[in-house]
This record gives structure tokens, C-alpha cells and sequence, in this order.
């Protein structure tokens, strides 16, 4: 409260950027302890809660008044004229102080209370059940087991207490493994293929510097290629570009033999295989000029295969041009391609994408396994993970299934939700949107199944709307250990009851859960397919939206057919009852 | 000429590729003089395929040492590639095939010879007259008049026989604006909008020259035009061409109108893009569309390169323009650029369909395409003779048409509850634009479709296109009357590639069009359920 010098503000005015009138709204303007609130003089309200605002500039005085601007997370962005110089100065000072915390404990969740008890408050936590999850895939099983040996957070602090390993892999060899993997994120299971017995695992990169050899490391991922019995040779994805790796690659001093093997199950398309020879002619290349790779000596069975994600910085500039530019109204047709362009930003979504469908492929056609990683494991790989089991499993394309995916990949596993989205005043060079990716990645994915998925687009926006707003306990930290310690499961709320029970709002009308076709999706990735998602991007820039909501209607239709089915179903039965009753008459009539 | 000295050789065998995911055909090839078909041999379980020789765009053809391979590429942007046996036959069967497909006649071309079953000759050809349209407009108000000065075509040939004109104009005053008017095309009425008492008017640019001659009866067509309106009523004259082009138009016999001749009015340029550059935009869109290997980058450097969506942001803000002057401001509008036919058109069909909700059913929206453009002139068999893929250096080829359906289909995604049709009828209009059976699309003015007889000799496409077992397929199952304008948004953060019609056949077929199966079934369920529930309660009383 000591930030805050003026509480209530008339007379202001608020732009919309994208108006063609270039009208203005007047209102007031209030700020309280956690929102900044407009209300126009149609009293409409609009609440900018101060964990999303982004950035607050206060531009040069105009004859109208003070311009305030504010950049949100959710990517609003409002311009507002304060009439008075000192109140501006006095609103953009609080904002400045209000938007950014130190501490956790001053962030909204803290505070919101919703009204509800203590026990409602621990149902709603317990409604994402991991241990649950891993049953449902059908782990532990004869191949893996649960290892108990980062119960107490003592081998890495960033993974969670609960992990899944190869049965045969014994604690020693965990343990050693850990020491030879950055942050000691070794490979772990992210998701097992109940059908093709094949797993999904995660870890970070391998350590330089000490060693170029861990016995145990490559032990682990012999254990992880045993425990699947179809197929012994597994795929080593590292989700990094390779020009970025070189440099690190270079500190190893063993340099092994060097064979991309390429799998023609997967790769029968002649210009891919055109393409992937070249990379083995550089790879050759390389190691003449003293470069290496993995040495697949050491690790039998394995293949290793390379796609090219950008780090966290690129992400964090490419969307910042991409913002740039769309920000603009009356944009050409030059500037707007030109700006898409330069931003980069499909071709990331696409790196993703490609990953993701390499790992599915992998799966689905060699029942092959997979373990994924990029630097520490918990950026790429969990883009990477996550949307690869979402093409695989059905469930996950569920509104329940996507909470339990968001909770399994990103959650647990130590995505530093804090930092990339930047919950606290820190390091802006930690925050990115690796997050937002995934969203992005999951609705191209429903556009181009719009049957696929059990939810819609304004689902993945509300989602993208809390990872920001700091008003539930679910993604304040960076890893669990560091939840349990700040006690969110007693102090805060979860959001995904209050999505379930919102569920309406979230459900794709079109979604046919039993069109056998989707369980595995296959999405095409030619580049046309990749398109600027404006509903996120403009979700508050309502001009620029379609006038009228297909999904409301079908929704409203969809609902209706159901009562009249409903209705239908309670006539015939009355009529049926009716029946009866007239032929047990009959009958009891003709015994007389 | 008999179309058999065309035909080399009439039969082949052959095997058909029709893109990724159909799955090739074999069987046995013919050419007649319309069409090329494949029948599959006696055990195949495929139907005859069948192509109209009218639609092939261009063709490339190979040899091997005992085959050929022939692409052809169609007016609808779809490629095929033929494998023939025998490299006589192949080479024989390409240039037939080029030969037949170009020819110019009309009246030898297959509509003249389509006799579909269940389809009369001559029916709804007189679905949408002008007549029509003036009762509609006589109902609203009487300010204007059905004029036949053009009964002989003699006064404007582009024209059709009847026009609306202002009551107080006679059919003098009229013959005398047209020579004013370059082609003949005096202004005539587009649209009378009734909510705020305004028209939108269009004509060709008047034939000032350098010594900005000026003409008495045209002057007062236009203050007619105003003094029909409600009073006081102002009038825009939006050019479709830069100020600076039309400042070059008088050099060679055109021009604009002068502020001092037509007091009330005021000029707005908006130059729209027409002819060859449009046409260019055209074939680089479809080039893009075409590579599949392309990155990202690659690929919107290309679509911003192409332009084709300036285009459409273009033309969709200069309707806009030009229904805001009649709704907000009670204006009357008059639309013109060089010869009124092409980018004229464009904006008033779209201003039309921005304001009149009547033009957004199926019966309207058919008959605004029937007035605005088949009727109104828009030179058709010059526009569409060739489409993308062509190599024969374009003359008057350009994608107007084509433009302007981008621009109802962007409209229909911004209001998707608003038009009673559905992308199904706007991608029927291209392909009947560029080949089709029907003769609704056949030559360049009401003028040349009467000395061809089209009307009697030829079926119309409405005809076709309104039988019951196509309506699924082109009609909107969301439709909701709406009352209102549709304002549409023009950003570019709005507007998207079209990708039903630029990437129909590149893409595999998207599961979106599934997903239209079953916004189809959930609508008809909502009727079926409607229906069958009385019949339950109305049974149950009688046990």
C-alpha cells in the first residue's frame, strides 16, 4: 500500500490503438492494491491486474495530457491520457513499484482469496494426481520403476521428489549419472508408450570439462535402451542447433567415430535423406577439424539426432520484434510479412513443431526410445516432451489430460516458470517465452485438428493469462522443491479446479473423442500452415477480431441437440411405462 | 472446322496422377472435342474421370524412350500429370489437347452442347433481370426509372438493354452523357440503400481530354443523381485510379470529373490495382503456393513479395470507403476508374455487400454477381482466358473476379453467421469463371451473349448451382439473418491467405473441411431433433 499516492484519477482518457475513428474512451481510473481499473463512462471496466504489466512508459507531454502506456504480459497494451502531469507521474511511479515484487510472498496468490475452506482449497491441489498419471501409462511395470532416490531433493533439486528409471538401473549408477549431467538432471521418464513399450526420457546435457567419459551415465542409457524390448537401438535428441553446440562439443578431447545412422523407416523421403547426408558429410567434416560429438562408441545402441531449437535470449528477441511489429496499426502488407519475417518467430514454432514430430515418429513407426535434452533440461526439452506425448496420447488432448501434461512436463520437472515469465523484480535476461511456444505450438496443432482436441483456443489463452497473473499457486516458483517451500499448497490456491469448473467456456464444440484417426496426429508442417496467431497476440485488440463466434454457436447448438436428445430419450421412455401399463391391463383384463 | 482435324489420336493408355493424396489412376485414355476422360478398365472399381479441355491452363510435356508424360495445369490451380504409352500418342494427345483447349470460338464451346439430365434449357436465365432489381428499388423510392435507351445495345455496348436512371433524365439526355462517357457508360444505378436514402452510382471516367471538355446533360444526370437522394444530400466521386493517373488520362481522351461542373460532388482517389500487375500478383501467389520444400522465411518473404493481400486490403477499404459515405455521412456515391468495368465493379458489388444484408443470401448474393458483374460488363471471356498457370504472354488477363471473391470470402470469416453461402459457392464462381458448362460466364457483355444466343442455347450455372443436391456443399449451416452492415476489419492482422482456394489441391485435404461435415451434422441433428420431437408428444396422448 506505501506505493500507492493516488488512488483515483478522473477524467482520463483511453486509446484504442487499432480504432479506425481514433475515438477515445473517458473514465476514471483507480488503482488498488493489486489491479489498475478504467471504468468508462458506459461503465465498462477494464482491470489490469500489476503482475501482468510488462512495461510502463510515460511519454512526453502532449496538449491533451500525460500519455501513459502500459505493456502487459497478456500482451495488452493500453494507452491512456492522464490530464495532469502529477497524477501521471504519481500512477507510473506506484505501477512501477507495484508491478515488480521482490518477494513471493507479496505476489497476488498470496493474497486471493476466493472463498473457500481449508479442505476444498487441499481437494482442488490434489486434483492433478502425477502418481496417478504414471499408472495410467502404465508405469511401474516389469521395465521401470519409481527410484526413490531423489526423495529428499538430494541429487538434483530441480527435478521432483518422484522419478521413474529403468528397473535395472540401480542407485549407484543414478547417482553417478547425475554428477556427469548438468545440474545433476539425469535421464529420467517423461512418458511411456503403454502399445509400442517405448519411453519418452528427459535429462540435461552431459558435463564438460572433468571427464569426456561416465560409465554410469552410459550404463543409465543402456538401462533406459533394455527397457524397451521391441527395439534396443534408442534416439538421443538434442533439441539444441548445432553451431551453438560446436563450442562446447570442442571441449571434449575424445573424439570418437561419428555416424548419423539414419533410419529409412523414417526418413524414406528422398529430399530429407538428401539433406541428411549432408549433415553426415559435416559431421565428417568436423571431425577432421578436431570437433566432436557423442562418442557412440561408448554408447551403444544409440542414434543421435540434432534439431535446431533457439535458446531462451533468441525466443526472448524474436517475439519482442514480432511484437513490435503487429503493435503498429495500418501496417502494409510488406511491413507485415517483412516484420514476421525478421522476427523469426514461425520458423521457431516450426523448430518446435519438427521436433516434436520427429520424437512421435520415432515412437509411433521404430518403437524406438527416445531421451530428449537441451542444456539443463528444462526449456527445449520440456517444449519438446510435452508436445511429442501430446501427439501421441489422446488423453493429453483433453482439458483434463492438458492440465496433467502441463503439471508432468513443465511443473514438476522444473521449468523455471518464475523466471522465464519474470514473477519477481530479477534478471530480465531470464525471462522468455518458451511457455507461450508450446501454447502456440498446441493451436496450430487445433487448427489444423479441429476435432482433435477436447478444448478450444480461449482454454490456451486462459492458461497463458495465469502463468502471468501470479493469482494461483501453480506456477509461482521454479521448481517443486522450491513450491514446498514457500508452503503454496497451504498459503494458495490451484487453478486448475476453477478452469474445471469453468469447463464450458473451454470446450471445443467439434471435438470427437472417439475418431479412432486422431489418436496419433500427424501434422503437416509445410510452412503455410504456420500462421500468426492473432487471437493470442490481439487477444485485447477487439477490432481486429471476426465480428461473430462460430464456437458460441455451435456450442449453444450442440447443447440444445443434447436437452432435445434428453427430452426425446424421457418421452419414449414415459410412453414405454404407458405401454406397459395398457398391456399389463390388457392382459389382466383377458385372464378375467 | 470439325474438332476431330484437331484430334491426332483419340485413345491411349494411360496413368493418372492427381496430386499427393489420390491415389493414382490407370485405364484407358480418351480425347473428345471438349473433354479428356479416363475410364478404368472393366474390373476397376473407380468412376470415369473426366476433365473439360476448356480449364487446362498450360501444359508441359516429356518423353521417355516409350512413354510421355504430360502436366497439365487447370484454370482452378489443380496439376495433373498424365503418364501415356507410346511417345507418338503422348506427344499426338498434347497437342490436341493445346489446340482444343485454346480455342476462341463461343459457340462451339461445350456449353453450347451440355444437356445435363434433370436441368431445362433456358431456366433461370431470367432469374435476376434488371427489371428485378428496379421493382425492388420502385418499392423504396421513385426517383428513378427503368430506362431502355439501351434496348439495341447501340448507346453502350457493355451495358445491358435495361438501366436505372434518374425519373427526371430522358433518354436523350442519356444518349448524349454516354458519348460522354468512355465505352458509353453513363452513370447508371448500382445500389439504392433505403435506410439512409442514398445510391451508389457507376459509370466509366468522362472524356474530358487536355481541353476539359465538359458535357450539359451529363452535369445534369449527376445533380439528378443528388436531388433523387434525400435533400441535401452531398455526392463522393471515389476514383479508382491515383489522382496523378487520372491527370495522364486526359492525354489520351479521358479524365475526371471537374470540381466546378458537378457542384455537391467531391473527388476521392484510391487507386486500386488492375490489369497486368494484378495479374502478375496472381501467378506469383500461386508459384509460392506451389513449392512445398520452402522455409518459413522463405515463404512470407514471398507472400509479402506477391502482394496479392495488399490487394484485397485495397479493394475491401475502398468499399468500406464507400459504404461509410452512404450509411454514416448520407452521401451518394459514384464509383469509376478508366472503363468502369473491372475495379468499378470490385467496389460497388463489396460496398453492396457490406451494407445490404438482401445481397448476403444465397438468391442475392447470386444476383448481385449476375448484375454487378455478368450484366454490368465485366468483360469475362477477356479476363479469364488464361489463369495462373499460363505461359502465353497475358493481354487482358487479369483475377478481378477472383479478387473480389478473396474479399467476400475474407468477409465471410470475419462474420461467419452473416453470408447464407459458404466458401463451397465462391470456389464453384472461380471455376466457373475460368471453364465451366454452363454459359452464364460466357463472353464479355449482355451484347455479345445475344448475338451468341447463350440465353436459349445454353444452360445457366444458377440453375445448376441451386439444384438441392449441391446446396450442401455451397450453403453457410450458420447462417443467422443479420440487419446490419458488416464493417469488416482491414489490418493485416485480419486478414489471411485463402487458403481453401491457393492451396485446394497442394495441401492434403484439411481436417477443417471434416470438421464443416460435422458443424453440417450438428445443425441438421439440431432440425432432425426439432422435427421429431412433436411427433413423440403427439403420439403419446392417443395410448
Amino acid at each position: 500500500m506505501e506505493h500507492i499516492r493516488t488512488t483515483k484519477v478522473e477524467q482520463v482518457k483511453l486509446l484504442d490503438r487499432f480504432s479506425t475513428s481514433n475515438k477515445s474512451l473517458t473514465g476514471t481510473l483507480y488503482l488498488t492494491a493489486t489491479h489498475l481499473l478504467f471504468i468508462d463512462s458506459h461503465q465498462k471496466e477494464t482491470w489490469i491486474l500489476h503482475h501482468h504489466i510488462a512495461l510502463v512508459e510515460k511519454l512526453a507531454l502532449t496538449t491533451s495530457g500525460c500519455p501513459l502506456v502500459i505493456q502487459c504480459k497478456n500482451f495488452r497494451i493500453v494507452h491512456f491520457i492522464v490530464p495532469r502531469e502529477r497524477d501521471c507521474h504519481d500512477i507510473y511511479n506506484s505501477l512501477l513499484q507495484l508491478s515488480k515484487q521482490a518477494k513471493y510472498e507479496d505476489l497476488y496468490a498470496f493474497s486471493y482469496n476466493p472463498k473457500q475452506n481449508d479442505s476444498e482449497r487441499l481437494r482442488g491441489w490434489q486434483l492433478i494426481d502425477l502418481a496417478e498419471e504414471y499408472k495410467r501409462m502404465g508405469v511401474p511395470n516389469s521395465n521401470w520403476q519409481l527410484s526413490d532416490a531423489n526423495r529428499e531433493y538430494k541429487i538434483c533439486e530441480t527435478y521432483p521428489r518422484e522419478l521413474y528409471v529403468p528397473r535395472i538401473a540401480s542407485k549407484p549408477i543414478i547417482v553417478g549419472s547425475s554428477k556427469f549431467r548438468s545440474k545433476g538432471r539425469f535421464p529420467v521418464l517423461s512418458y511411456y508408450h503403454e502399445h509400442k513399450e517405448a519411453a519418452i526420457c528427459r535429462c540435461s546435457q552431459p558435463l564438460s570439462g572433468f571427464s569426456a567419459r561416465c560409465l554410469e551415465d552410459e550404463h543409465l542409457l543402456q538401462a533406459i535402451s533394455k527397457a524397451n524390448p521391441v527395439n534396443r537401438y534408442m534416439y538421443v535428441m538434442d533439441t539444441r542447433p548445432k553451431h551453438r553446440m560446436q563450442s562446447w562439443w570442442a571441449t571434449q578431447k575424445d573424439i570418437g567415430r561419428i555416424i548419423v545412422r539414419i533410419s529409412s523407416k523414417i526418413w524414406n523421403d528422398e529430399k530429407i535423406r538428401e539433406s541428411d547426408e549432408k549433415k553426415r558429410l559435416n559431421a565428417m567434416a568436423n571431425r577432421a577439424a578436431g570437433k566432436g560429438y557423442e562418442n557412440e562408441d561408448n554408447y551403444s545402441n544409440i542414434r543421435f539426432q540434432f534439431v535446431g531449437i533457439e535458446n531462451i535470449h533468441v525466443m526472448r528477441s524474436s517475439l519482442q520484434k514480432l511484437l513490435e511489429v503487429n503493435g503498429t496499426k495500418g501496417l502494409s502488407v510488406s511491413d507485415f510479412y517483412s516484420g514476421l519475417e525478421s522476427s523469426g518467430w514461425l520458423r521457431h514454432i516450426k523448430a518446435v513443431m519438427d521436433a516434436a514430430i520427429f520424437l512421435a515418429k520415432a515412437i509411433t513407426v521404430e518403437s524406438a526410445s527416445v531421451l530428449v535434452h537441451c542444456s539443463d533440461g528444462w526449456d527445449r526439452t520440456s517444449q519438446v516432451c510435452s508436445l511429442g506425448s501430446l501427439l501421441l496420447d489422446s488423453y493429453y488432448r483433453t482439458i483434463k489430460g492438458f492440465m496433467v501434461l502441463i503439471e508432468k512436463d513443465w511443473i514438476s520437472f522444473g521449468h523455471k516458470f518464475s523466471e522465464r515469465c519474470g514473477h519477481l523484480d530479477g534478471d530480465p535476461k531470464e525471462v522468455s517465452p518458451v511457455f507461450t511456444q508450446f501454447l502456440e505450438c498446441v493451436w496450430h496443432l487445433t487448427e489444423q485438428f479441429p476435432q482433435a482436441f477436447e478444448f478450444n483456443e480461449a482454454f490456451l489463452v486462459q492458461i497463458h493469462e495465469h502463468i502471468h497473473s501470479c493469482q494461483f499457486g501453480n506456477f509461482l516458483g521454479n521448481c517443486q522443491k522450491e513450491r514446498e517451500e514457500l508452503k503454496l499448497k497451504e498459503k494458495t490456491y490451484s487453478l486448475w479446479p476453477f478452469l474445471l469448473d469453468d469447463q464450458k467456456k473451454y470446450l471445443n464444440p467439434l471435438y470427437t473423442s472417439k475418431s479412432p484417426k486422431f489418436t496419433v496426429l500427424e501434422p503437416n508442417t509445410v510452412s503455410f500452415n504456420f500462421k500468426f496467431w492473432r487471437n493470442m497476440y490481439h487477444q485485447f485488440d477487439r477490432t481486429l477480431h471476426p465480428r461473430q463466434s462460430v464456437f458460441n454457436i455451435i456450442t449453444n447448438m450442440n447443447e440444445q441437440n443434447k436437452q432435445l436428445e434428453k427430452d426425446i430419450k424421457d418421452l419414449e421412455s414415459v410412453r414405454f411405462r404407458v405401454l406397459k401399463i395398457h398391456s399389463v391391463g390388457i392382459l389382466s383384463w383377458m385372464k378375467f | 472446322m470439325e474438332f476431330s482435324d484437331l484430334i491426332r489420336t483419340r485413345r491411349a493408355q494411360a496413368k493418372l496422377l492427381r496430386g499427393p493424396e489420390a491415389p493414382p489412376l490407370r485405364g484407358t485414355l480418351c480425347l473428345t472435342g471438349h473433354h479428356l476422360l479416363l475410364s478404368p478398365g472393366p474390373q476397376a472399381t473407380s468412376e470415369l474421370w473426366l476433365l473439360l479441355l476448356r480449364s487446362v491452363d498450360s501444359i508441359e510435356k516429356r518423353v521417355a524412350s516409350d512413354s510421355g508424360t504430360i502436366t497439365l495445369r487447370c484454370k482452378d490451380l489443380r496439376v495433373l500429370q498424365l503418364e501415356i504409352e507410346g511417345v507418338e500418342a503422348s506427344l499426338d494427345i498434347a497437342r490436341s489437347i493445346e489446340a482444343l483447349s485454346s480455342l476462341e470460338s463461343v459457340i462451339t464451346s461445350f456449353p453450347f452442347f451440355y444437356r445435363p439430365k434433370g436441368l431445362r434449357l433456358g431456366d433461370a436465365w431470367h432469374f435476376h433481370p434488371p427489371e428485378r432489381y428496379y421493382k425492388r428499388v420502385a418499392r423504396e423510392t421513385n426517383a428513378w426509372r427503368l430506362s431502355e435507351v439501351n434496348e439495341d445495345f447501340s448507346v453502350c455496348p457493355s451495358y445491358p438493354r435495361a438501366v436505372i436512371v434518374p425519373r427526371s433524365v430522358d433518354d436523350g439526355a442519356l444518349a448524349r452523357s454516354a458519348r460522354f462517357r468512355q465505352g458509353g457508360r453513363f452513370p447508371v444505378l448500382s445500389y439504392h440503400h433505403a435506410p439512409s436514402g442514398t445510391v451508389l452510382v457507376r459509370s466509366s471516367q468522362p472524356l474530358t481530354g487536355p481541353q476539359k471538355r465538359r458535357c450539359a446533360e451529363d452535369e445534369e444526370l449527376l445533380r439528378a443523381v443528388l436531388a433523387g437522394a434525400r435533400p441535401g444530400a452531398r455526392g463522393f466521386i471515389v476514383d479508382t485510379r491515383s489522382s496523378q493517373a487520372a491527370k495522364q488520362a486526359r492525354m489520351t481522351g479521358g479524365g475526371t470529373e471537374a470540381k466546378a461542373a458537378y457542384p455537391g460532388w467531391k473527388r476521392l482517389h484510391r487507386p486500386l490495382e488492375r490489369g497486368q500487375p494484378l495479374q502478375e500478383s496472381f501467378v506469383r501467389l500461386v508459384e509460392a503456393c506451389g513449392d512445398l520444400q520452402q522455409s518459413t522465411d522463405s515463404w512470407l518473404r514471398r507472400l509479402e513479395g506477391c502482394c496479392w493481400l495488399a490487394h484485397v486490403k485495397e479493394a475491401l477499404s475502398t468499399a468500406c470507403l464507400a459504404a461509410q459515405g452512404m450509411e454514416r455521412e448520407g452521401a451518394c456515391i459514384l464509383v469509376h476508374g478508366a472503363e468502369g468495368t473491372d475495379s468499378t465493379l470490385l467496389v460497388t458489388s463489396l460496398a453492396q455487400l457490406i451494407l445490404d444484408p438482401l445481397s448476403r443470401t444465397m438468391a442475392g448474393f447470386q444476383e448481385l454477381v449476375e448484375r454487378e458483374w455478368i450484366q454490368a460488363g465485366h468483360p469475362f471471356q477477356l479476363r479469364c482466358a488464361h489463369s495462373a498457370f499460363s505461359h502465353a504472354r497475358p493481354k487482358h488477363e487479369a483475377p478481378t473476379f477472383l479478387l473480389f471473391l478473396d474479399c467476400v470470402w475474407q468477409l465471410g470469416r470475419q462474420f461467419p453467421l452473416s453470408l447464407e453461402f459458404g466458401e463451397g459457392l465462391l470456389l464453384a464462381l472461380f471455376e466457373h469463371a475460368y471453364a465451366s458448362p454452363f454459359g452464364t460466364f460466357l463472353c464479355n457483355s449482355e451484347r455479345e451473349r445475344c448475338l451468341c444466343e447463350v440465353r436459349t442455347r445454353t444452360h445457366s450455372l444458377w440453375s445448376g448451382l441451386n439444384q438441392p443436391k449441391e446446396q450442401r456443399k455451397l450453403r453457410n449451416p450458420l447462417y443467422a439473418p443479420n440487419p446490419l452492415a458488416i464493417w469488416p476489419s482491414v489490418e493485416l492482422q485480419s486478414l489471411r491467405l485463402w487458403q481453401g482456394l491457393f492451396l485446394r489441391w497442394i495441401r492434403p485435404p484439411e481436417p477443417s473441411e471434416v470438421a464443416w461435415e460435422k458443424v453440417w451434422q450438428i445443425v441438421t441433428d439440431k432440425e432432425k431433433t426439432k422435427l421429431s420431437q412433436p411427433t413423440v408428444s403427439a403420439s403419446e396422448p392417443q395410448l
